[in-house]
């Protein structure tokens, strides 16, 4: 017997129980579609986040106040965050072998006013190496000049979603003063606009100002609430991390076994992290959507079962003109990879449209702007999938109805 | 010269186990069948009849006794090789029709020729109108099934055995459920694949019609109980011929 009678045969049978079928069908569409779902947004956030930290420089770490929270015992002291100091920003820059960039950081916020308009954010202050280490880049008007820093000078840098607030008739912005809080300063720069992230963060709603005015005019503080340092290259940036934590525990004065009163994380080690759990989440998101293309492969069995039994008189007679063995077999079979391929290749275009539906209204209606995509290592997986299911779950009924006496099953009742 | 022996018997026999008891529905049948020979079975209901069809056209294997094919034991061939034996050489009409359902007339005949890769569609089709044209269904191929009356259905279970030509015909009360004329048309085309050198066992309940085959063998109680030639071979169409007309 050809494969093509075979194939008319299964056919027929499907398309003589079309709503048996497609029901069957429905739980490989099912759980297809969710495995590509699944996938779609898991890589998909996982290369959202990916992208949000590419511009960062890849060897960046930062040093940042107090304890690790293990350590503290759950106990935090106001002094922990105040362990950061100017000596070490010195003894950093003095000492440390494997760093291109170091740049001190205080934080403050307030209300900016520029005539009738005014805008609340937070101030970042900052040196000017600020913008490399962070992958930033300016637009218009110029960084702050090292001068400026050393001299606390009144200037800032803005983002465009503040230009965009306090410029409202379209003025040029560099050079105008504006009031921060009650302090006049003049806008030197405008930074390139980065949009917003994945998570809906506005990127642009940023003012940059050098750490020393901050310090002095705007919080009174003698700490850093943060260093931030790049490494020479991200091969460097464990070696720096050492490097860094020896001159400042020297600093500091620790002895060995003393509880380390800050910590340098590096980006890449937070990369990796973010990866893991990322890959986590994405099998731990697929393993649940695998479960349903396995009710699915469940069902194509049960259906198969239930086909085969109310068909044993059909394979009786067919038997008594002739078919053989493996010719039932195949027609079970091919029945079963039917229905799961086809359920497959449905779930696939569904999964796939619902994936990019899914980003065309975040992309467009929301703030979040996951790049969720569909791989096509995804598809091909599932689709695997579904098809060894059939063969599966459909061999054991083809088997069994294959097997049968053809009088057995012509007296089936 | 002899005819050859196309299927012999030697001491059938075919027991079912229904529950404790057993069911002895043929207690060691023999006869030999020559090629040509148009053999009609009669015997009460029960005596074992379709068993033993079923046992000749390898649907069923006998308890014990041998069945040569061909001069080839049935019991040494395997699985598949009874299969395509079945669908080269033996053509066989149910006593229960045993028709595909939701299946058109002409897909129902096709189907022994959809296990024969020798077959093209085209000529599967074919062979399948003419089959059912032999049987005076010409203008029914379409219909399913479950739409056409028991007569019908039972020609379209004869025009399915005849459809892979086969040496070798089973029927079992073929003309069971036709009315007198139909009966004898059927007959007709029995005669007439028996005169183009096919051999068929036809199983019936009706004395008359065992007067138009070469030889009539009588089970009783699964045992065989009279094997006679029939000297006086009636010609059905003729009898056909004598029939009223009625007009429909
Ligand atoms: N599968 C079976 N299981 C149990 N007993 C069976 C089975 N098939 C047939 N028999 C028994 O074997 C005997 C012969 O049955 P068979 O069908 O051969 O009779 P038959 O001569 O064809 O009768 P009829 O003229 O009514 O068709 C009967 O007693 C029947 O009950
Ligand atoms: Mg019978």
């Amino acid at each position: 017997m050809n494969i093509t009678n075979l194939f008319k045969i299964a056919l027929k049978a499907i398309g003589a129980n079309k709503m048996r079928s497609f029901l069957t069908m429905l739980g490989i569409i099912i759980g297809v579609s969710s495995v590509i779902i699944m996938l779609a947004l898991g890589t998909g956030s996982k290369a959202t986040i990916m992208q949000e930290i590419e511009d960062v420089d890849p060897g960046a770490l930062m040093i940042i106040p107090g304890p690790e929270y293990e350590e503290t015992g759950g106990n935090w002291l106001p002094e922990y965050s105040q362990t950061i100091t100017q000596a070490d920003y010195h003894s950093i820059l003095d000492k440390s072998k494997y760093l291109k960039a170091v740049c001190p950081m205080v934080y403050s916020s307030g209300q900016f006013i520029n005539g009738k308009n005014n805008h609340s954010g937070s101030v970042q202050g900052v040196n000017n190496e600020f913008l490399d280490i962070n992958g930033l880049s300016i637009s218009e008007g110029d960084m702050f000049t090292d001068a400026e820093v050393k001299g606390s000078a009144k200037v800032c840098i803005i983002g465009k979603t503040v230009v965009d607030k306090l410029f409202t008739n379209g003025a040029d912005p560099i050079g105008t003063v504006i009031r921060i809080n009650t302090m006049p300063v003049r806008v030197v720069g405008v930074l390139k606009s980065k949009g917003r992230t994945a998570f809906g963060q506005d990127q642009d709603d940023i003012v940059l100002m050098p750490y020393t005015t901050v310090m002095k005019r705007m919080t009174s503080q003698n700490y850093f609430d943060m260093i931030y340092v790049a490494a020479t290259s991200k091969e460097m940036s464990q070696l720096a991390k050492q490097d860094v934590t020896e001159i400042l525990r020297e600093n500091h004065k620790l002895k060995e076994g003393d509880m380390q009163d800050f910590r340098v994380n590096s980006l890449e080690e937070a990369t990796s992290m973010v990866d893991s759990v990322m890959n986590i989440l994405t099998l731990l998101l697929s393993c649940i959507a695998g479960i349903s293309l396995l009710v699915g492969g469940i069902g194509i069995m049960n259906i198969m079962y239930v086909s085969v039994t109310e068909r044993t008189r059909e394979i009786g007679l067919r038997m008594s003109v002739g078919a053989r063995t493996v010719d039932i077999m195949s027609q079970f079979l091919i029945e079963a990879i039917l229905i799961s391929v086809t359920g497959g290749l449905i779930g696939v275009l569904i999964g796939a449209g619902i994936s990019y539906i899914a980003r065309f209204v975040m992309m467009h209606f929301t703030d979040y702007h996951i790049l969720i995509a569909v791989e096509p290592w995804t598809v091909l997986l599932s689709f695997g999938i579904c098809t060894i299911t059939g063969v599966f779950f459909g061999w054991y009924p083809a088997k069994k109805a294959a097997n049968l006496d053809p009088i057995d099953a012509l007296r089936y009742e | 010269m002899e005819p050859k022996p196309v299927i012999e018997l030697d001491g059938i026999r075919r027991d079912f186990v229904v529950g404790e008891e057993t069911v002895h529905a043929l207690r060691g049948v023999s006869f030999t069948i020559h090629e040509g020979e148009f053999v009609t079975i009669m015997g009460t209901s029960g005596s074992g009849k379709s068993t033993l069809l079923n046992i000749l056209g390898c649907l069923d294997t006998p308890t014990s006794g041998e069945y040569r094919l061909d001069g080839t034991p049935v019991r040494t061939m395997s699985k598949t090789q009874r299969a395509v034996l079945r669908n080269r050489k033996i053509g066989f009409v149910f006593q229960s029709y045993n028709l595909l359902a939701k299946t058109t007339a002409v897909e129902n005949v096709e189907l022994p020729l959809m296990y024969n890769s020798a077959v093209s569609a085209r000529e599967r089709r074919e062979r399948a109108v003419t089959a059912l044209q032999r049987v005076g269904l010409g203008d029914r191929l379409n219909h399913k099934s479950n739409q056409m009356s028991g007569g019908q259905m039972q020609r379209v279970a004869i025009a399915r055995a005849l459809v892979n030509d086969p040496a070798v015909i089973l029927a079992d009360e073929a003309t069971g459920n036709l009315d007198t004329r139909t009966s004898f048309e059927i007959l007709v085309l029995f005669q007439q694949l028996h005169a183009e050198g096919r051999t068929i066992i036809f199983v019936t309940h009706n004395p008359e019609i065992a007067q138009y085959s070469t030889r009539t063998i009588t089970l009783s109680d699964g045992k065989l109980r009279e094997d006679r030639i029939n000297d006086n071979i009636l010609d059905a169409a003729e009898k056909l011929a004598s029939l009223p007309i009625e007009e429909d």
